[in-house]
């Protein structure tokens, strides 16, 4: 018994992260939670350009969607509710629409019905879905001040309160 | 990694059903081993669903808690499905507690109870793995060997395969009992400290432990303390003067 309890000892002490790997510097970007966001710049519906890492300070919900999708649509007033109740504390939205399998006329007419503030990004190539491992609409990314997704919500509609408990810590981070 | 099916406008998890089929194969274990060891399979079998049950409820109003006033607020969401709204730790500590006292109030003993669930655990084990494989998730450290994998921009340690690996050896070893006396809790706690020094050994491999003071991974500190308690039950409950029915739970 003392000498497993030994070996898992040692083996546990050997295998112990060293501090360097910790200090240096932000995660990687990936999809996940954990690493960093992944970086893009996009079109917006009505004109401009969006660059997440330009958002580095904020709390940013990047919500894939497309106007055809029932939970994309479902979810989307709790995503505005949401951006409005919060902008204030550091919130912002990055709505990107996957144009690569919709259209731009339907995503601004879908924005314009439902009265969507926040900006909505044009991913005409499907590189941004594809960077973000898209596999299911609607997918949200939860990404905290310093550029890390902290959650990741696969599916939907996401309820108001699933929304509100994925960024009430992250807006009472320290900026 | 294939985290989703898509059946038509259905979206079925795929990790999801991992779970299920093993929650499915491992209940049917259990109660194979429940009629062996001459216990009440049906107390079993409700033990395993109502634990379960309760614990999902548990995980997702202790999620609730922490943000009650969106909950408040809104609390139809309390039934939403997404899995992303759940305590698993705080889930699971509910769901046992309640497995227990379920146990004590229906009479079943506590040793064969234990050892009926045993081979049900190893099972569920390779479910667990399967399931993080398909989700990517309990992912590698960064690796560059012959049997790496690439998952989240890297090449890793496939961890996930090991650990498939290591519960099936466990599950055979689970299966074929060597440690004899049937219903006297060992082959339980060999379960236990068997999956424990699994987890302090494949952690190392892992690259998204939780780290803390000195670099230590938690995991496998804790591994460390269920491997010393698995040990020192399974001391105690050897002896002969313990006797195979042991109390009730």
């Amino acid at each position: 018994m003392a000498f497993l309890l030994g070996v898992g000892g040692l083996w546990t002490f050997l295998s112990r992260v060293p501090p360097a790997s910790g200090a240096g510097g932000a995660p990687p970007a990936s999809a996940r939670e954990g690493f960093s966001a992944p970086d893009f710049t996009l079109d917006l519906l009505g004109g401009g350009q969006t660059t997440l890492s330009k958002l580095r300070g904020r709390v940013v919900i990047v919500n894939l969607w497309t106007s055809w999708c029932p939970p994309c649509r479902a979810e989307m007033p709790a995503i505005q509710a949401a951006y409005v109740a919060n902008k204030s504390r550091g919130l912002e939205v990055v709505a990107v629409n996957s144009t690569v399998q919709d259209s731009e006329a339907d995503a601004a007419a879908f924005a314009h019905e439902l009265g969507l503030t926040f900006p909505i990004a044009l991913d005409r190539t499907g590189a941004v879905s594809a960077r973000y491992l898209l596999r299911a609409l609607p997918s949200s990314f939860f990404i905290d001040r310093r550029g890390l997704i902290r959650s990741v919500v696969i599916g939907g509609p996401m309820s108001p309160a699933v929304i509100q408990s994925k960024i009430t810590d992250l807006l009472d981070e320290a900026p | 990694m294939l985290p989703f099916i898509r059946l038509g406008p259905f979206l079925l998890q795929a990790p999801g059903l991992a779970l299920l089929a093993g929650l499915w194969l491992g209940s049917s274990l259990a109660e194979k081993e429940a009629q062996r060891l001459e216990l009440d399979t049906a107390a079993v079998n409700n033990l395993i669903f109502l634990g379960l049950v309760v614990g999902i409820a548990g995980a997702r109003l202790a999620y609730a808690a922490r943000y009650l006033n969106a909950y408040l607020a809104n609390p139809l969401s309390l039934l939403a499905l997404t899995p992303a709204t759940l305590s698993p730790d705080i889930g699971l500590a509910i769901g046992v507690a309640f497995a227990a006292w379920f146990g004590h109030r229906h009479g079943l003993r506590l040793r064969p109870a234990l050892d009926a669930l045993a081979p049900g655990l190893a099972v569920f084990g390779v479910s667990f793995g399967v399931a993080h494989f398909l989700n990517g998730d309990a992912f590698g450290a960064p690796a560059r060997l012959p049997w790496s994998i690439y998952l989240w921009d890297d090449y890793r340690h496939p961890s996930q395969v090991y650990e498939i690996v290591a519960a099936l050896l466990i599950f055979v070893v689970a299966w074929k009992r060597p440690l004899g006396q049937p219903g006297a809790g060992l082959n339980f706690l060999l379960v236990v400290g068997l999956s424990a020094a699994a987890r302090v050994f494949l952690e190392a491999f892992r690259g998204d432990s939780i780290i803390w003071a000195g670099g230590l991974r938690a995991a496998q500190v804790v591994g460390l303390l269920v491997l010393a308690g698995a040990l020192w039950g399974l001391k105690t409950w050897a002896l002969p003067a313990a006797g195979p029915q042991g109390g009730e739970t």
